[in-house]
């Protein structure tokens, strides 16, 4: 079963505590994880924790889900970081700024691990 | 020892009320701040000594500064198109610096508005900005709007300092005195503890914001039952609460610069509340992210007549978003060295950009070790701006404050790497020519 959503990226508190603190484990519990609804878990068959790989036009990702219910049914989160920058769109459409928002994702549940990050700038070298 | 008024080194809002306790010479307690700011004035593991490697998978080796700086220089020097990439965490000094070194390699400058609020930029010179302080903002607003930000979380003291629950000259009772609405996609903390939350469906803002210019103009009859996901009803009504406030501002942030309709989102909502300001008074700000990206906006505007996404290689400034933006050039494969210098390429650009730069030599000036590290193949460690060392940073409202320096290091500053890496970029230039 996989989910059709549009996925958005942004801040949050404990993205914004360990901006200076990137190869910690507090970095990657603070970045590496997709939000959604408890209904689109359940769709998806999974809890909180699980593994979901996202993948988009651009890329794909595999991080733990986790559930916020203020998500309207679809869209689907992670905080800013490397993790939700493996799938966001670097076309600017000739302005200069990405994509980060508004990109149609597929969502699947995953056995395969979350990548450290340095494993996930390890696969851009 | 107990430091008064220290301002705050994190986000937009440049805090300027936060006690810090130091305990030879260390920081041992920050009270005033918000989580962020604590953690960030306490400090995290830092980058010890420079390194340098040729192979990107290869370990470093710690080098001496000069080396590193030398060896940066040489790399700048030689380079076509270096990109100098990130400025917004750092204090106005060494942005000045910065510029100057573009201007030597004849790059390209950017800065971390490229993925934040550089679409901003471009709404202004579309439109202008009808804007104030956050000290006016906090006095007056009656009617506050929250449009794709989420203070509760990128900006946690926002709330308290300036926009909602402080207590205004106009606004007696705090929260009490002032409506609270949230237009967001989702709802987020923020949009919890608002009067109305609006949700607009992802990529439709420019809409909903056509609709209400509609609804303001009287001209409701040309509104369909539904725009952006929110009934006609509450459009009427929001339109409304609009026009009867005395002072409304509008605080906007990535929900709108990032999604769908860009710099035409911000474009659209300037031309909101000029139309506003018909019926009461009205201005919007921008909440920036870094504490002093707004500084780097200023600096490089008033050294090169442009904000950010500086080009010049013809030995004049040229400014294109698009064009010149940092992911378009590394999207292009125009690239042939970048610095990037108080500011995370690694860790915030699209990991297809970010592959781009894995293929030429990258200089990294950072306290830190984070993704941009592991892109690089010099890393050159410099003290933290507004703990380490003091200088002009520029809140989000473009006031300008002096950032203190709270502990003493051994780290030199950006502007001393900065200042050492053009005299040896002017040493290699002149010898060649």
């Amino acid at each position: 079963m996989n989910l059709n959503a549009t996925f958005i990226s942004g801040r949050t508190v404990n993205q914004g505590c360990n901006l200076e603190n990137k190869t910690s484990q507090a970095y990657f519990d603070a970045a590496a994880y997709c939000e959604m609804n408890s209904k689109d878990a359940s769709s998806l068959g999974i809890e909180s924790g699980n593994n979901v790989k996202v993948t988009t036009d651009h890329g794909s990702v595999v991080v733990p889900m986790a559930i916020c219910d203020g998500n309207p049914d679809g869209l689907v989160f992670i905080p800013m970081g490397p993790w939700a920058n493996a799938v966001v769109d670097p076309d600017t459409k000739g302005c200069g700024m990405p994509g980060y928002k508004g990109i149609s994702a597929v969502v699947e549940p995953t056995d395969e691990k979350a990548p450290t990050m340095p494993e996930l700038m390890a696969r851009l070298k | 020892m107990i430091i008064k008024d220290v301002l705050c080194p994190f986000c937009g809002c440049l805090c300027d009320d936060l006690t810090v306790e130091v305990e030879d010479n260390k920081v041992i307690d920050v009270q005033h701040a918000c989580k962020i700011g604590t953690s960030k004035i306490k400090g995290h593991d830092r980058i010890k000594a420079p390194m340098m490697r040729d192979d990107k998978n290869g370990e470093f080796r710690e080098v001496s500064y000069d080396e590193a700086i030398n060896e940066s220089a040489k790399i700048l020097a030689n380079s076509k198109r270096p990109l100098l990439y990130g400025w917004a965490s750092g204090v106005c000094e060494m942005m000045k610096k910065g510029v100057l070194l573009n201007e030597e390699v004849g790059g390209i400058i950017d800065n971390t508005a490229s993925v934040c609020h550089g679409p901003s930029a471009l709404g202004v010179q579309e439109k202008g900005l009808p804007t104030g302080t956050l000290g006016q903002f906090a006095n007056r607003a009656d009617l506050v709007v929250f449009w794709g930000c989420n203070p509760v979380q990128a900006h946690p003291r926002h709330m308290s300092r300036y926009s909602v629950f402080n207590k205004g000259f106009f606004a007696g009772k705090g929260r009490k005195s002032r409506k609270i609405v949230v237009f967001d996609v989702r709802k987020t903390d923020t949009a919890e503890m608002a009067d109305e939350y609006v949700q607009v469906n992802p990529g439709e803002d420019y809409m909903v914001m056509s609709a209400l210019r509609a609804i303001i103009a009287d001209k409701a009859d040309v509104v369909p039952d539904s725009v952006g996901g929110v009934p006609k009803e509450k459009l009427v009504e929001l339109g409304e609460a609009l026009k009867g406030a005395k002072f409304g501002i509008v605080y906007f942030g990535m929900g709108l610069t990032q999604s769908r309709g860009k710099y035409k989102n911000i474009d659209n909502a300037v031309s909101l509340i000029t139309e506003l300001n018909a019926h009461g008074k009205h201005s919007i700000i921008p909440m920036r992210g870094h504490y002093n990206v707004t500084g780097f906006g200023q600096v490089c505007a008033w050294e090169t007549g442009f904000v950010n996404a500086v080009d010049m290689s013809r030995g004049i400034p040229y400014y294109n978003p698009g064009e010149t933006c940092s992911n378009d050039l590394l999207m292009r494969e125009e690239i042939d060295s970048a610095m990037v210098i108080a500011g995370d390429a690694g860790a915030h650009f699209p990991a297809q950009s970010i592959a781009r730069m894995g293929k030429v030599p990258v200089i990294q000036v950072d306290p830190f070790h984070n993704p941009t590290t592991e892109m690089a193949n010099i890393v050159i460690p410099t003290k933290v701006s507004g703990v380490e060392l003091e200088g002009t940073a520029y809140r989000m409202d473009s006031v300008s404050l002096r950032m203190r320096k709270i502990v003493d290091v051994d780290f030199p500053s950006d502007e001393e790497v900065l200042d050492k890496i053009i005299a040896k970029v002017r040493e290699i230039k002149g010898a060649s020519s």
